[in-house]
């Protein structure tokens, strides 16, 4: 099977716009619900969480959704349920911690991704070099492509290191702290600047601060796109309509 | 005090002050190492933060180690009488020196705990931290013979604790 990612980066595209979301939030029942009305509203790529309990890299918005995700029954064997009932159009990632895969399984986790059209994965708390000794080999036969973070922390060896390694995008925080943060984006003007300066050979996503219109464009000044996932939580939060409130945040921003 | 101590005993949340503690005697094979954790109302309740006993291998905080854990890799929240011994881990070293048996790791419930708080109050004139008393717990069930030199690690004071002795042991009306 193609990978939708590897495809849609192929020739470097600009202005993509990546949403994140929360597997089993609101409701249950509502992530392919969710991930319907962002094809339609045609964002690049979609990126969905696997609440975890313990969620080290998100701040409040996204801990709290993982929380009820969780409460509301939400699992790695219910996700993949959810998924198989669902063709995606577009590249789909999931993003999550390494304990449940672990629990899961590594192999049977990437072949279930595979199996359900899953592209790539983000999991922040995967060593760069358990992956090249232990997972590399896997993903690769599964064709599944590992995202990596880099911050402004990241030394210029290390970022590197990471373009080399790297099979999708790099994903760049754009400030040292977890998600939805309220810092003002310009900070992080400088350190995109650089990442550009650098001219890598692997696109570039930046998340961690993009709420709304101004801040994906300006993000997307630097780098191949952005990832909006706290404001995107908080928009779907108490609406009556999830699919439409997707949609019109999608329209707000590109 | 010259040569080694026999055992070398300390109470074990996340590890550090046992691993402070081990770290020196860590050749010297002869010397007992014992970790205690926190059994908090028992290691056959829901109710209990004993890692070492009861988890499992994972990743949590980074460390690949041994944790609590439900079947989907969830973190199941700990309990204990001790808030520095209410931790679902337990340092990779810790772990490490359990599967290979160079130390020994027990689980004293909070009940016994405020046993030896006591005991060791009115024996030694120290009022331990509540984590400490879960290592002078264990004394009374190791099979010590008169000329065996113990060390138990003190590492913290029960001012701290205060409150909740003054609760578990009906000081207030006093």
């Amino acid at each position: 099977m193609n990978n939708k990612l590897t495809e849609l980066l192929k020739h470097k595209p600009q202005n993509l716009l990546n949403i994140f979301f929360t597997a089993g939030y609101p409701q249950l029942e509502d992530t392919t619900t969710l991930l319907s009305a962002l094809e339609n509203a045609k964002v690049d790529l979609v990126e969905i969480g696997i609440p975890f309990s313990d969620p080290l890299a998100d701040g409040p918005t996204i801990q709290e959704s993982s929380k009820i995700a969780l409460e509301n029954g939400m699992s790695i064997e219910k996700l993949f349920s959810q998924l198989e009932n669902h063709t995606p159009i577009v590249p789909v990632l999931l993003m999550g911690y390494l304990n449940p895969v672990m629990q899961y399984g590594l192999e049977k986790f990437c072949k279930k991704c595979q199996e359900v059209g899953v592209d790539g994965l983000i999991v922040p708390d995967l060593p760069m070099y358990v992956y090249q000794t232990e997972f590399k080999e896997i993903f690769e036969k599964y064709n599944i492509s590992n995202i990596f973070l880099v911050t402004p922390q990241t030394s210029e060896k290390r970022i590197r290191e990471i373009d080399d390694n790297s099979n999708g995008f790099i994903y760049a925080v754009s400030s040292a702290s977890t998600t939805g943060s309220k810092t003002d984006f310009s900070a992080a003007a400088d350190y995109l600047g650089k990442l550009k300066e650098m001219d890598l050979k692997t696109p570039i996503l930046t998340g961690f601060n993009i709420k709304n219109q101004q801040n994906f464009q300006d993000a997307c000044k630097y780098v191949n796109g952005a990832i909006i996932g706290s404001e995107f939580i908080r928009q779907i939060t108490n609406v009556d309509d999830i699919s439409q409130a997707a949609a019109s945040f999608v329209s707000s921003i590109k | 005090m010259d040569g080694l101590p026999d055992y070398v005993i300390a109470c074990v949340g996340g590890g550090s002050n046992a691993m402070g503690a081990f770290y020196h005697f860590l050749d010297d094979k002869e010397v007992k190492l014992i970790g205690v954790e926190a059994a908090g109302l028992g290691v056959d309740t829901d109710k209990t933060a004993a890692t070492l006993t009861l988890g499992t291998p994972g990743v949590l905080h980074a460390s690949r180690s041994i944790m609590m854990q439900d079947k989907d890799g969830q973190v199941v929240e700990p309990h204990s009488i001790s808030a520095g011994l209410d931790y679902p881990g337990i340092g990779p070293a810790h772990a490490w020196l359990k599967v290979s048996d160079r130390a020994q790791y027990m689980a004293v419930t909070d009940a016994n705990a405020l046993i030896a708080a006591v005991e060791c109050s009115r024996l030694e004139g120290i009022i331990p931290a509540l984590e400490t008393a879960h290592a002078f717990s264990v004394l009374k069930d190791l099979d010590l013979k008169p000329t065996d030199r113990v060390v138990i690690n003190l590492s913290g004071r029960g001012d701290k604790d205060m409150n909740t002795y003054m609760e578990e042991l009906n000081l207030n009306a006093l």
